[in-house]
């Protein structure tokens, strides 16, 4: 019973597939399998994303002490869609002077990356799309493509803004690709494997506990990836607009807008599935488990999103080379001096990981701010006064 | 290879998220960095002050709230006190009292405004703005039950008020006041000390003291740069001298330093309302017999006030007919943005914006 709920979903793949094979020919079959498998895929992805979209305005709406969208449909569920339906009927506008093709080129070029990162990850035993024993590596370089079409964007647009923001987009996201890479080598040498499946499977122990320290570079290292505040410098509202797509409206706006929700969601699934166990969860069916904990990290996004400033530029590049890089590869040193010592990773090691961690991260993190410090003249003002 | 690298050119503005308004900078960048701003004004003028001629003083007052349109009440207040002074018009102790009431409320909407927009221009994602804003929507509550009015309020006449306080009007109030030092001190813990606000505005665009009183500059932006120039104290007008306040000053100049007066001038208004709802002496609000069509003796008067964004002036010259000759507006943030050049050369595109919202503009009052 308990074994059916848990392999529902690949239960479901092998009698679909046998059904197909049972009266088509082999090919035709194998062709069909997999137009069906990636047409559930998009689905469930954009569906996850209108979700994600209603959670983003609500939640944050709730944040800042206001009601966001609730006049379409119950509590403003069907916001998303309609957004959705108003951007697709809206013109299409590429600038004059603007480089059509590339215009055109760079919201696929971003939309498509964005999608081709959940052809590996793992969503329950078994279900995942290619079980890529490289898995990890794929999801690397699949995700720093996008930035090349964020490149495109700001430069086709032939606008000023634009043009700064590809710049940013490209200093930033390469900047931050660095670490990001450093901290999930410190979770590939505990789980000895690239596969996610693999990875998932060695975690008896959320990977979180054993790897805090790699758990908060990855994530303040996606979070820029992601370009989401503090560190939304490349479409920095209050200085750049919108930044690279300042000049896209329409479908094309639509595709970079579900780019960057279908990376927030790639995001919360890797996440999940690098340091939060997967789909694993004690009692709890791993097609409940995931989705849970997908939200649970999308909250956290949320939260920082609607609580911190943005940074400035210059400082955004010293926190990826001077604060997370060192930090990254202390992780790596760490880690890897562990695993010399006792011959695998017990899991009483999470005892000795917590602590290391947060005297790292609070040590360094005085050592970084004198520099932003000593920069800033003095002390806070005295309210000082004169009384009458 | 060499690569040939020119600065470039960019409009920020008139539409632009964080210009308040519709301003314009035009920027010249060497990357990032800021080589050269010049400010264009103008987009907003309504040639307010060539209206003021053709019409009656008492006409006059309602162009007076749509200037500084977040600091309506103290617009009204400068300028009936120029005419009061010309025309040499008594005002009751009620009404006094009341305008330095309503006028306190005002700077601690306005500043509660000013600390939002310039958080919001640090890069927050419109939070700390959201709570600023719910701050001030009571206040604008108040104002209403006051005078009917919300932004421009028109409540002040010109020898006294439109009407007394209603009824309830005290006892809401007195839940505010009771309320606002804890919204304040949890500001002041949330945002003060946060890192990334350091980071991002301590430091950055220093105004130096002698720049600061060689440009005329006035308000929290002076009084960041560590000059204690307060109208209230320095040439106090109404009742001010009876109550007790200080005047906070910042030791820097910097753009943290005037936010950090500006939160600071919230409790000092804070504590001089309290003080003056407990000695509201009653009476009449109007001096009886202020002619609408009034005659002003010929001569001429200039009346300043300390508005949240620094010294608010009107000067009226009069040749004995039924309008002003010359209405002329001292507005404060359009002098303080002189400096903004300097400011801002050397710094980044960020810190531009930043600075831009620590001097905290209202284009209704620059462009007029």
């Amino acid at each position: 019973m308990w074994d059916t709920i848990t392999n529902l979903l690949p239960l479901v793949g092998a009698a679909l597939h046998d059904f197909l094979y049972g009266f088509l020919p082999g090919w035709l079959a194998y062709l069909l399998l997999g137009f069906i498998f990636i047409v559930i895929l998009l689905v469930s992805i954009l569906n996850t994303v209108l979700a994600f979209i209603w959670l983003e305005r609500r939640g944050i709406s709730r944040f800042q002490v206001r009601l966001g969208p609730d006049r379409v449909g119950p509590m403003g569920l069907l916001q998303p869609i309609a957004d959705a339906v108003k951007l697709m009927t809206k013109e299409d506008i590429v600038p004059a002077g603007g480089d059509r093709a590339v215009h055109y080129l760079a919201a696929v070029l971003v939309f498509v990356p964005a999608l081709l990162v959940f052809a590996v990850l793992p969503f329950a035993p078994g279900v995942v799309f290619a079980d890529l024993n490289i898995g990890i590596l794929y999801i690397i370089a699949i995700g720093s493509v996008g930035v090349i079409g964020v490149f495109m964007g700001g430069w086709a647009s032939n606008n000023k803004y634009s043009l700064m923001g590809a710049m940013r987009a490209v200093a930033q996201m390469v900047s931050y690709e660095v670490p990001m890479v450093l901290s999930v080598i410190g979770v590939v040498m505990v789980a000895q494997s690239l596969s996610l499946e693999h990875i998932v499977q060695a975690q008896e122990l959320p990977f979180i506990l054993l790897q805090p320290l790699g758990f908060f570079i990855y994530f303040a290292a996606a979070s820029a990836e992601l370009n989401r505040t503090p560190m939304d410098l490349l479409e920095a509202e209050s200085e750049i607009i919108a930044g690279y797509h300042v000049e896209y409206s329409g479908m094309k706006f639509a595709l970079f807008f579900l780019a960057e929700y279908a990376n927030a969601l790639a995001v919360s699934i890797i996440v999940s599935t690098l340091f939060l166990g997967g789909w694993k969860l004690p009692l709890v069916p791993p097609y409940i488990a995931l989705p849970l904990k997908i939200f649970a990290v999308f909250g956290l996004m949320l939260w920082i999103r609607s609580t911190l400033p943005r940074l400035r530029v210059d400082q955004l590049m010293g926190f990826a080379w001077k604060g997370l890089l060192p930090i990254a590869l202390l992780n790596i040193f760490i880690t890897g001096g562990e695993l010399l010592i006792f011959k695998g990773y017990p899991s009483w090691l999470a005892l000795v990981n917590i602590p290391l961690a947060a005297l790292i991260l609070f040590i360094w993190s005085r050592l970084f701010t004198i520099k932003i410090r000593a920069t800033a003249t003095s002390a806070r003002p005295a309210p000082s006064a004169r009384n009458v | 290879m060499e690569l040939r690298t020119q600065p470039f050119m960019v409009n920020i503005g008139p539409q632009h998220p964080s210009t308040h308004g519709v301003f314009r900078l035009r920027v010249i960048f060497d990357g990032e960095t800021i080589v050269d701003l010049e400010p264009v004004f103008g987009y907003l003028h309504r040639g307010l002050e060539k209206l003021g001629e053709g019409r009656t003083y008492t006409q006059c007052l309602t162009l007076t709230d749509r200037q500084d349109y977040l600091s309506a009440m103290n617009n009204n207040l400068a300028y009936v006190l120029a005419v009061e002074k010309l025309g040499g018009i008594p005002v009751p102790p009620q009404a006094t009292q009341v305008r330095v009431l309503v006028s306190e409320l005002q700077r601690i909407a306005s500043h509660l405004f000013a600390i939002g927009a310039f958080i919001n221009d640090l890069g927050a994602f419109f939070s700390p703005f959201m709570y600023m804003l719910r701050e001030r929507e009571k206040i604008t509550d108040l104002f209403e039950m006051l005078c009917g009015q919300r932004l421009t309020h028109n409540f002040l006449r010109i020898g006294g008020l439109s009407h007394d306080l209603p009824p309830e009007f005290m006892p809401a109030l007195r839940a505010l006041i009771d309320s606002m030092p804890r919204f304040i001190d949890e500001y002041d813990q949330l945002l003060s000390d946060n890192e990334i606000i350091w980071a991002r505005s301590k430091g950055v665009g220093v105004l130096p003291r002698d720049l600061a009183i060689n440009a005329s500059a006035s308000g929290p932006v002076l009084r960041g740069s560590g000059v204690a120039w307060d109208l209230r104290q320095a040439d106090p007008y109404l009742n001010y001298p009876q109550f007790q306040f200080d005047i906070p000053i910042g030791a820097n100049g910097d753009a943290y330093d005037r936010f950090r007066v500006r939160l600071e001038e919230m409790r000092q208004s804070v504590r001089i309302i309290k003080q003056a709802m407990e000695s509201l002496p009653g009476g009449p609000v109007m001096t009886p017999d202020v002619n609408l069509a009034l005659r002003l003796p010929k001569g001429e008067a200039y009346a300043h006030v300390e508005s949240p964004r620094g010294e608010l002036g009107y000067y009226l010259v009069s040749d004995g007919s039924i309008n002003p000759y010359r209405f002329k507006v001292r507005a404060p943030s359009f002098i303080n943005l002189t400096t903004l050049r300097e400011l801002c050369l050397g710094w980044k595109l960020a810190d531009a914006i930043v600075i831009l919202g620590s001097i905290d503009i209202v284009l209704g009052e620059v462009d007029r």
